[in-house]
C-alpha cells in the first residue's frame, strides 16, 4: 500500500456505475435493452465543458485508470503514471474520463451480467460487439456527462481503434484524437495469437460452451494460458532476455540430481495467467478479441483509410514503440500515411523503446514529453477557441 | 523570430493555402510561419528526437521518418511543393531524393550550403584541412553532412535528373561576398536556394 499518497496522484478515487435506460441498437442487429458502464473521472469539467478527455482502454484494461481506490489499495490504477496532477494527462487541465467498455467484467454490462429477459447471466449468449458499439455507448455517456465535444480521445492498443472509430463515427465531437501503438486493422499473425487464446479457453473442461458461471466453476487453466500466449506477444525478446534471461527459480542443472528445473521466465508467465484468471472473464475475453479481430477501420469506406480519414475532423498524435511486434511502427505508419493523405493534421513519433508492445502502459521520458506538449499545446488551441 | 534567411527567401514560391511537405524540417519554424502567414496545409518529416519535440512545441505537423530510407509512402504529385532546406548534403543518395520530391511535388524548392565558396576553397587550400565553417560548424569525423556538392555540381544534377530550374536565389550574408555573389555565384555564395519542377 502507499504509505501516503502520492502528491502528483489524483489520490482516492471511487468509480460510479451509471445507468441508461434507453435501447442501444448494435452493429450486429440487435438490441441492448438499456445497458450499465462503470466510470471513473478525474479532475474537473470546466463550465463550457470544452476540458473532457476519454481514455479507452485496451483488452485486459478496465474504468480504473488512476488513483487509489482506498488507502489500502497495493497498486494504482493501470495508466497512472500518465494521468494525474502535472502528469502527461494533466488533471488540473484536463476532466479525464475512463468507463470500463460495454461487454466487461468489470462493472459495465457484459456476459457477466444479467440478461433481463432470462433472468441468468447472459454467458456466451451476450450479443457480439463491434468497436462501434462501444463508441455509442461512450457517446451517451458523454450526453450523460454534458460533454458535447472531447477535447481529446485518447487509447493505446485496442482503446487505439476505438479512439479512431470515435473520430470518423462523431467527427463535430472530437477536437483530438490520439492513437498509441494501434493499427488500422490486425494482421493475420495478430488473429493467429488470439486464435490460440481462444482456444485455450475452449478446451478448458471447466468453460462449458461458455454456460461456467451457471455450474459455478471457472476455466482458470483456460483464461490463464490465453493470458501467456497475449503476455508474451506483449514484450520484445529483448526484454525477457533482461529481464528473464535463463534464471532458474528453482532446481538445478548439476549432474548426479534429477531435480525439476524451473525457469523464471515460466514462473512469471504462470503467475501472470493466474492472477488474471481471477480477476477476467472468459466470454469478455472471447468477445472482446473477437472485436480485436473484426475491426478493420476502412472496411465500409470501400477499404480505403484515405476516404475513411477524410471524415474525421479533428487533429491527431500517433505514436509507436520500436521493439513492439504486436502492433508495430509500421501499422502506425499506415494510419499516418493515410491521413496524411487525407488532409489531416497529424504528428507521428516512434519512440525507441526495448519493452514491446507493454512500452505504451510504461513509464519512458519521450513518451511522456510527445503526450505531454502535444495535449497542452491542444489545451492551448481550445482555450482561443479551436483547434 | 527571424526566420534563417534561406527560409525567408523561398516562402515567396510557396502559394497561400497549398499542401507543404518539408523534409528535414528541423524545429518546424518554416512550417509555423508558412501557416501563419500563407494558411498552407504542412507537414515535417524529421529524423531527431530533440528536433521533433520542437516542432510539437510549436504545434506543427511534424512526422518521425528517416527519408535515406524512402519516400515512397507519398503518392505521386500528393503535394503542390516539397521543401528541403539545408538537409542535402546530408543524405546518403541526394540524387534519389530529389528524384522522389519531384514524384511526389508538383514543385519542390531545395537549400544547400555552397561548397564552392570562396571560405570552404581558401580553407582547404591554405589549411590544408576539411572547412569547418560557421553555419557547418563539425569536424569531419562527426558531421552529419556526407555529400557536400557546389552550385555548380547541384546544376550538373539537375541537367542529369532532366529537372527544370524555375528559379534561383544565391545568399551570402557577408560583405565583399555580398556585393559580389551574383557576379560569381559559385565562387561567393554561401547558400543556394533553387526553385524547381519536372
Amino acid at each position: 500500500m502507499p504509505k501516503c499518497i502520492p502528491k502528483d496522484s489524483v489520490g482516492i478515487v471511487a468509480p460510479q456505475l451509471l445507468r441508461f435506460e434507453e435501447p442501444l441498437p448494435l452493429a450486429c442487429g440487435r438490441v441492448l435493452p438499456g445497458f450499465e458502464l462503470m466510470v471513473e473521472t478525474y479532475g474537473r469539467l470546466n463550465e463550457d465543458a470544452s476540458n473532457a478527455v476519454l481514455i479507452c482502454h485496451a483488452l485486459s484494461g478496465n474504468h480504473h485508470a488512476a488513483g487509489y481506490h482506498s488507502e489500502e489499495d497495493r497498486k494504482p490504477g493501470w495508466w497512472d503514471h500518465f494521468i494525474g496532477p502535472g502528469k502527461p494527462i494533466d488533471t488540473e487541465r484536463f476532466f479525464v474520463v475512463c468507463p470500463n467498455n460495454l461487454g466487461g467484467c468489470h462493472g459495465s454490462t457484459g456476459p457477466r451480467s444479467i440478461n433481463p429477459e432470462t433472468g441468468q447471466p447472459w454467458g456466451p449468449d451476450f450479443p457480439p460487439l463491434r468497436v462501434r458499439d462501444w463508441v455509442h455507448s461512450q457517446a451517451r455517456l458523454a450526453d450523460r456527462l454534458g460533454i458535447r465535444r472531447w477535447a481529446a480521445v485518447i487509447g493505446g492498443s485496442l482503446g487505439g481503434m476505438n479512439a479512431m472509430r470515435w473520430a470518423l463515427e462523431y467527427p463535430e465531437r472530437v477536437a483530438h484524437c490520439v492513437v498509441i501503438a494501434s493499427a488500422m486493422k490486425l494482421s493475420a499473425q495478430n488473429i493467429a495469437f488470439n486464435e490460440l487464446a481462444r482456444t485455450a479457453i475452449r478446451m478448458d473442461p471447466d468453460f462449458r460452451d461458455g454456460h461456467y458461471l451457471k455450474y459455478g466453476v471457472t476455466p482458470r487453466r483456460g483464461l490463464g494460458l490465453a493470458r501467456m500466449i497475449g503476455h508474451v506477444t506483449y514484450l520484445s525478446d529483448r526484454l525477457m532476455g533482461e529481464k528473464f534471461g535463463r534464471e532458474l527459480r528453482s532446481g538445478t542443472f548439476a549432474r548426479g540430481t534429477d531435480e525439476p528445473v524451473e525457469f523464471q521466465v515460466e514462473s512469471y508467465l504462470r503467475y501472470q495467467g493466474n492472477a488474471f484468471a481471477e480477476s477476467f472473464d472468459a466470454n469478455t475475453y472471447l468477445l472482446i478479441t473477437k472485436m480485436l479481430d473484426y475491426f478493420d477501420l476502412a472496411r465500409e469506406y470501400d477499404h480505403d483509410p484515405v476516404a475513411a480519414f477524410r471524415h474525421a475532423r479533428c487533429r491527431f498524435l500517433v505514436i509507436s514503440f520500436s521493439s513492439d511486434w504486436r502492433f508495430s511502427p509500421q501499422r502506425s505508419e499506415e494510419i499516418v500515411d493515410a491521413l496524411v493523405a487525407a488532409n489531416r493534421d497529424v504528428t507521428y513519433a516512434c519512440i525507441e523503446s526495448d519493452l514491446g508492445h507493454d512500452a505504451f502502459l510504461l513509464p519512458n521520458a519521450r513518451y511522456e514529453r510527445v503526450l505531454r506538449t502535444y495535449l497542452a499545446d491542444a489545451a492551448r488551441r481550445l482555450a482561443e477557441g479551436g483547434p | 523570430m527571424k526566420l534563417r534567411i534561406d527560409l525567408e527567401i523561398l516562402k515567396q514560391w510557396i502559394r497561400p493555402e497549398s499542401r507543404v511537405l518539408d523534409l528535414g524540417c528541423g524545429d518546424g519554424a518554416l512550417l509555423a510561419s508558412l501557416t501563419a502567414s500563407h494558411r498552407i496545409e504542412g507537414y515535417g518529416i524529421e529524423i531527431d528526437p530533440a528536433q521533433i519535440q520542437r516542432c510539437l512545441e510549436r504545434g506543427v505537423n511534424v512526422i518521425e521518418a528517416d527519408i535515406d530510407k524512402g519516400l515512397g509512402r507519398f503518392a505521386t504529385d500528393s503535394f503542390d511543393t516539397v521543401v528541403m532546406t539545408y538537409s542535402l548534403q546530408t543524405l546518403k543518395r541526394p540524387d534519389r531524393t530529389i528524384a522522389e520530391m519531384l514524384r511526389i511535388g508538383k514543385e519542390c524548392i531545395v537549400t544547400f550550403p555552397n561548397f564552392g565558396n570562396l571560405r570552404a576553397r581558401a580553407y582547404l587550400l591554405f589549411r590544408g584541412r576539411m572547412p569547418v565553417t560557421r553555419q557547418l560548424a563539425y569536424q569531419w569525423y562527426e558531421t552529419p553532412n556526407i555529400h557536400f556538392c557546389t552550385i555548380a555540381d547541384f546544376e550538373d544534377l539537375c541537367r542529369r535528373l532532366r529537372v527544370r530550374v524555375l528559379d534561383r536565389v544565391v545568399v551570402a550574408e557577408r560583405p565583399p561576398e555580398r556585393y559580389l555573389k551574383n557576379l560569381w555565384p559559385n565562387l561567393f555564395a554561401e547558400t543556394a536556394i533553387y526553385h524547381l519542377s519536372k
